[in-house]
């Protein structure tokens, strides 16, 4: 039986001024090495909800569980190096910093986490080698990621995301900027090179049609 | 915060320009601010080291500040002079221990020329009562003899043995020539910072002589006394332009300065040579604190314009700062970020400026000692200037941590997804 790499439990979250709540879950669950498809209306607090489990913000009820460590109750900067060195994140958008070269980008965790760096032992060859398996020409690596196509920047934010096998991926709508044939390709890439690392997925999107990719999937009430 | 130093050099690279002309407006007014400190320091060193040892300086009567000026920094002009007799029945007096007339007027290409007693040589003091030293030769003895500044020596190329010809009147147009009798070179004294490195220094009797066949500041027409003739004139001054006191005991000073005001033979003054540097002080001081003022202002303006930067650069690295915060990066280190990029941008500009400041001193530093009688420029950091130094790098701090304060709270704001 595989322990959950995340759990969330009667979770209430409400923007400072609103009178109601943005975001209710009783219950969620993410088995470790497994992935989630979590589907919802625009505006129902998908993105919320991976900022709340990404620490940035805190629930005002219930707890969020990651690795067995109660993450909601943990310090700012405590969550802030859990962050480092157990998640990987890939937006919708404006994933890289825009002067830094591709392998710079793709690096950037293992200069945070020095756990990461030392899971990977050789970054570089690592960064290589998952740009690589993501399809990137590696042409590309010195350039500066501003200069790549949306598309090559998603595969880069991807190969950031999963340098140093973090326990946890976690996606928000990583394929809407990309054609729908794309869009299968890359989260079929994502899904095997998330395998290898041993991550657990959390994948956010409006596109049902993506669901059968995954493990499971859950619909986010608006 | 290591990974931090890396990206943050990135960063300030991807943004050279905007980032390259704030740290121009911060170097020009740092260096503004310098200059004018630099300079009011030398102003203060070089007069403060030009007047130690006369207990009293002793002119026409008029503005103590004029006599102190024209005496010591030959700055300006006296307004009368002193009788001859005067200066003997002042100098008699039992309380005096040495005193040194001194003739002004005449100049050697743009060197003030004094006229004055080989006492000069032995009283005269500068600095931290340090008495003259030749590097060569002795004091003028014969009637042509001249001694001259380290200064002129060096700025004229001047050895031993050399012949220099007076004019008539100072300042940088040459007057009207005594050509009819030139000068030799018998002493070059040792560098002292003060205006002494710029005279050329004649016996009374000197100056008494050249004048001879002159009336009315203009040679008389007809009349031409040649050099080996004028022994037989009478060649004691009727007049000086001033004179220093030395006393036995410092403890006479006031009653002496009394007594030469309500001296019967004509009006004189007498000035503690500190009292009217202080009066000095006074004058200028309201001018400096101005300069200073308004340096000062400059340099907000500078801060103004880096804080203008940095807060409008937020707006484009909120993409940035997000990607940061997904990486594992606290608020913290945001903070961190935007306050390291001031600092940097302003200690740069610091060290620019005092580059920009020392090169100007070692280059204009001897134009401006020449010019308005200043020592010469420090090319080191006094500890005023680490005071104003330290105040600027406070005041950049403060205002750095605006731009910071505002990163923080977009940070929290955004999360991980930069908003629009
Ligand atoms: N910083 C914020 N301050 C206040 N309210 C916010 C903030 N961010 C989001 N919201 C509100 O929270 C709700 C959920 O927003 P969220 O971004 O989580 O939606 P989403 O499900 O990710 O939508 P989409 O699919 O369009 O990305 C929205 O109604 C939004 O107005
Ligand atoms: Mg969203």
């Amino acid at each position: 039986m595989s322990t959950p790499a995340l759990l969330v439990r009667d979770l209430e979250f409400r923007w400072p001024g609103d009178d109601s709540f943005c975001l209710r879950l009783p219950n969620l669950a993410v088995n470790r090495k497994n992935s989630l498809f979590l589907y919802g209306p625009s505006g129902c607090g998908k993105s919320t909800l991976l900022n709340l489990i990404g620490g940035v913000l805190v629930p005002q009820a219930g707890h969020i569980e990651l690795l067995d460590q109660p993450f909601s109750q943990l310090s700012a900067s405590r969550r802030d190096a859990f962050r480092a060195d157990h998640l990987g994140f890939i937006f919708q958008q404006f994933n890289l910093i825009p002067y830094l070269s591709v392998l710079d980008n793709v690096l950037l965790p293992c200069r945070f986490s020095a756990q990461r760096a030392k899971r990977v032992g050789e970054p570089e060859a690592e960064a290589r080698r998952l740009l690589a398996a993501l399809d990137l020409d590696p042409a590309l690596l010195g350039r500066p990621a501003a200069e790549l196509s949306v598309g090559q920047q998603q595969r880069v934010a991807a190969a950031r995301a999963l340098i140093g096998q973090p326990e946890i991926l976690i996606a928000d709508e990583p394929t809407s900027a990309l054609d729908a044939e794309r869009q299968a390709a890359f989260v079929e890439l994502l899904l095997s090179e998330a395998r290898r690392a041993g991550s657990a997925v959390v994948f956010v999107s409006h596109d049902l049609r993506l669901a059968t990719h995954f493990d499971h999937s859950l619909a986010l009430a608006p | 915060m290591k990974p931090l130093l890396h990206i943050a050099l990135k960063s300030a690279w991807n943004r050279r320009l905007t980032l390259g002309l704030t740290l121009l407006a911060i170097t020009l007014s740092v260096t503004l601010l310098l200059s004018v400190e630099r300079i009011r320091q030398a102003a203060r060193d070089g007069f403060a080291q030009s007047v130690s040892g006369a207990d009293l300086i002793v002119g026409a009567r008029g503005s103590p500040l004029q006599l102190v000026l024209y005496a010591v920094f030959n700055v300006g002009e006296a307004s009368n002079n002193v009788g001859w007799q005067s200066y003997q029945a002042i100098a008699a007096d039992p309380a005096v221990a040495w005193s040194v007339p001194l003739a002004l007027g005449d100049s050697h290409r743009g060197f003030p020329v004094l006229g004055t007693t080989p006492a000069y040589f032995d009283h005269y003091r500068y600095g931290e009562r340090q008495p003259l030293r030749f590097t060569a030769g002795q004091p003028f003895n014969g009637l042509f003899d001249a001694v001259i500044g380290a200064e002129v020596a060096a700025k004229l190329g001047y050895q031993l043995g050399e012949s220099i010809t007076l004019s008539h009147g100072s300042g940088p147009l040459p007057g009207l020539a005594h050509a009819d009798k030139p000068f030799t070179v018998v002493g070059i004294l040792a560098p002292t910072g003060t205006p002494v490195d710029r005279r050329v220094h004649v016996s009374l009797a000197a100056i008494e002589a050249i004048h001879l066949d002159w009336q009315g500041g203009a040679p008389i027409p007809g009349v031409a006394i040649p050099a080996d003739m004028v022994s037989k004139f009478d060649l004691q001054p009727k007049t000086i332009t001033a004179f220093l006191l030395g006393l036995h005991q410092r403890s006479a000073v006031f009653r002496l300065q009394r007594k030469i005001a309500d001296y019967r033979g004509e009006p004189l003054l007498a000035v503690l040579p500190g009292v009217a540097l202080d009066q000095l002080w006074q004058t200028v001081g309201v001018v400096e604190k101005a300069l200073l003022g308004i340096s000062w202002l400059v340099f907000a303006v500078g801060l103004a314009g880096l804080a203008a930067v940095m807060l409008a650069s937020l707006n484009e690295r909120r993409r940035e700062l997000a990607v940061l915060r997904s990486v594992g990066a606290g608020p913290r280190h945001i903070v961190f970020l935007l306050v390291l990029e001031s600092l940097f941008v302003t200690l740069l500009g610091v060290a620019l400026s005092l580059a920009v400041v020392s090169v100007a001193a070692w280059l204009g530093g001897p134009w401006l000692a020449a010019r308005f009688g200043l020592s010469t420029l420090p090319l080191a950091v006094s500890p005023g200037e680490l005071r104003l130094l330290a105040g600027i790098f406070a005041a950049s701090l403060l205002v750095s941590l605006w731009p910071a304060w505002r990163a923080y709270r977009l940070s929290l704001a955004d999360g991980l997804i930069p908003r629009l």
